[in-house]
């Protein structure tokens, strides 16, 4: 095991998988003579080359779209968006086409390509430059959607991505590069579409996925100190497929669940979770099941409201005793 | 003196052989024969959905494509019948298609506007307008990637160069250099609406010059022959030196943008349209042939006979092609089997 940030991660997953098949290349602003915009790409222009590293100009839809032909070309693509916003302006070449062309062909065509790069709110970036992109591609059929919340998770999916023959939208905590963790030294793959239980509890079910897992961790911490309450802690590392199998298993078990993103609550992917919920284990509830999300604005560049904005431990913590009737 | 049939078998238009020609020949008027039997399995409600027929323009797609190699690939936009039947797809596989069958091209998931065949490099059939630019262009970056010398044909309609994928793939394959043939088909009218209305320069050809400088031309979209002559010289430098070039064929269609609105009405008037039947792609060739002793009445009328039965037969067999069963509902939208299935939440249906 080697102690390595989420950035590392994400590097080495490239790097290996770049070495490993030489169908692979990646393409995106900033990905060669700079190194990536976060450094996720460092060094690779100096091992792979122009042709696999390449730098695009400043025009999402044409060079996700570029890539999307290229996959069907028979490459590996992995396009890199600097952030999950400006990849609204390759919406298309990403629901329209890439999604969409195995099905609309009758199974004839294969899209192996990853789209990825940085999601979520930072640190006063303002309205444009935070937030969650996660459940705009989780409703599409045809793509699969996978966000890491930890240095093992980023280098197993990033690597189970490149070598998925079906389109994968991959979305990274923009604050989580820095974060560190354990990884393996050896071949690492996490399958996509399992959720990991984080953290084992027996009174009640967080789900959540990507940053908010810290978040639910801390939230867990402070539950367990000074409330008594062991809090289980579903990180569901794939939206799409969702594996609602693990979480409610783990809702028949503890028999009360929050579910907590950072995203907007209107059609954001705890409604899902929550839908799944119901429809599977309404009869193990002993309470109804409690959401945290973003709250329901385009966020602020001011430091007080943004905290305010994006859900907390505090907020978990709330949620959780109220399931648990200890409010 | 009348020719000899080895004058006539060795014959040529502009130095295109006798072969060539009566390849093309057929071509059109296969696209022609078919896009009728189409409006008629339209009207008795056989074919559904939006349905764009390319009766008038057989000239583009015949002429581009009768340039290509086998191992070259074909992108299209929605009016994408002609282009199929051109680059090989069986006259079979496509009008199944449209009946929305088991045996169509794509499995009667496509339809109209989404034709694919992966045998024929056939990319499809693509219905956003612009979008598959930058496909064609990444195919071409894979063809350059592997060392290949295959060529992309990308064929698609003029409304698409006022918008951003038209000038994000035309900077891209020039900068990098691939190997990519772009031909707009400027039939005059993004739907209803005149391009001299909405685009600020009229000469398509013009806007790609900011990239391709001066290799960017335009030709005679009723004109089979120059259509095949500016393609041949097009592919052949993509082949040879990676380099792509944008044609502009000025082509028109003489039926409504689809099967919804009626050949002439608000936005041209009737005798626009005859105008332009008059200049008719196929009564051209086989007026010229014809001159040139290298086709005969009776030889065309025998052509036109084949071709029709061969459309009847296309109706026949995709009558007969079964329609798609629940099996095919989730049967292609992943590679894989998808981790606790798709229909996990489809209860009640």
């Amino acid at each position: 095991m080697a102690l390595i940030t989420y950035r590392e991660a994400l590097n080495r997953a490239l790097r290996e998988e770049m070495r490993r098949d030489d169908r692979v290349f990646i393409m995106g602003e900033e990905v060669g003579e700079y190194d990536g915009a976060y450094k996720v790409s460092k060094g690779l222009l100096d091992e792979f080359g122009e042709m696999r590293v390449r730098d695009t100009p400043i025009a999402e839809n044409g060079f996700a779209g570029l890539g999307v032909g290229a996959a069907v070309a028979g490459l590996r693509p992995v396009v890199e968006f600097m952030t999950w916003n400006f990849a609204l302006l390759a919406y298309d070449a990403i629901v329209n086409s890439a999604a969409k062309m195995r099905h609309m062909s009758g199974g004839q065509f294969t899209v192996p390509i990853v789209f990825r790069g940085p999601g979520g709110s930072a640190l006063q970036l303002a309205a444009q430059h935070s937030q969650v992109p996660d459940p705009w591609y989780a409703n599409i059929p045809g793509l699969k959607v996978c966000t890491p919340a930890t240095p093992a998770d980023a280098l197993g999916l990033l690597k189970s991505a490149i070598r998925d023959d079906d389109p994968v939208v991959f979305i990274e905590g923009e604050l989580l590069y820095n974060v560190k963790g354990e990884v393996p030294d050896d071949e690492h793959l996490v399958p996509i579409g399992l959720a990991d239980i984080k953290r084992v509890g027996e009174d009640v079910t967080i789900v959540t996925h990507s940053k908010m897992v810290h978040v639910a961790m801390q939230a867990a911490e402070k539950l367990a100190a000074e409330h008594e309450v062991e809090a289980e802690v579903v990180d569901l590392r794939s939206l799409r497929p969702l594996d609602l199998d693990t979480y409610v298993a783990s809702v028949k078990k503890t028999n009360r669940a929050v579910v907590l993103e950072e995203g907007w609550p209107v059609a954001g992917i705890g409604a899902q979770i929550v839908d799944d919920i119901q429809r599977e284990a309404f009869d193990y509830l002993d309470a109804p099941v409690a959401r945290v999300s973003g709250l329901d604005v385009p966020m602020h560049y001011a430091r007080a409201l943004e905290k305010l904005i994006v859900p907390d431990a505090e907020a978990v913590i709330r949620a959780v005793k109220h399931v648990c009737y200890l409010d | 003196m009348a020719k000899t049939e080895d004058e006539i078998m060795q014959g040529d238009l502009q130095g295109i052989p006798r072969e060539k020609l009566m390849e093309m020949l057929r071509w059109m008027v296969l696209s022609r024969r078919f896009e009728e039997k189409t409006a008629e399995a339209y009207q008795t409600g056989k074919i559904g959905g939006f349905c764009h027929l390319y009766i008038g323009q057989e000239a583009v797609a015949a002429g581009a494509i009768a340039a290509l190699r086998e191992d070259d690939y074909v992108f299209t936009a929605y009016r994408d019948h002609a282009q199929a039947l051109v680059r090989g797809v069986s006259s079979d596989a496509v009008m199944a298609e449209l009946y929305g069958r088991v045996g169509g091209a794509s499995r009667g998931a496509g339809g109209s506007m989404h034709i694919f065949d992966r045998d024929v490099n056939f990319m499809g059939g693509h219905g956003i307008v612009g979008t598959h630019l930058p496909l064609a262009a990444g195919v071409g970056y894979a063809i350059k990637y592997r060392g290949g010398d295959q060529v992309v044909l990308c064929f698609f309609g003029d409304s698409v160069v006022n918008g951003g994928p038209f000038h994000e793939a035309f900077n891209m394959v020039a900068k990098w250099e691939l190997p990519v043939v772009y031909v707009v088909e400027n039939n005059s009218y993004g739907m209803g609406t005149d391009i001299d209305r909405v685009a600020a320069v009229d000469d398509l050809f013009t806007r790609a010059c900011a990239y391709q400088g001066k290799k960017a031309e335009q030709v005679d979209g009723m004109d089979v022959l120059a259509v095949y002559d500016a393609t041949n010289r097009a592919v052949e430098r993509a082949r040879e030196t990676s380099r792509p070039t944008f044609i502009e064929a000025r082509t028109y269609r003489y039926l409504g943008h689809s099967m919804s609105d009626p050949a002439h009405g608000t936005y041209r008037s009737r005798e626009e349209v005859q105008a332009e039947r008059d200049n008719d792609a196929i009564n051209s060739l086989v007026d010229r042939m014809e001159e040139a002793g290298l086709l005969t009445e009776e030889e065309y009328k025998e052509l036109d006979a084949a071709v029709i039965e061969e459309v009847e037969r296309a109706a026949e067999f995709a009558e007969a092609s079964p329609v798609p069963g629940r099996d095919e509902i989730y049967a292609h939208v992943y590679a894989d089997e998808f981790r606790g299935g798709l229909d996990r939440r489809d209860a009640w249906r």
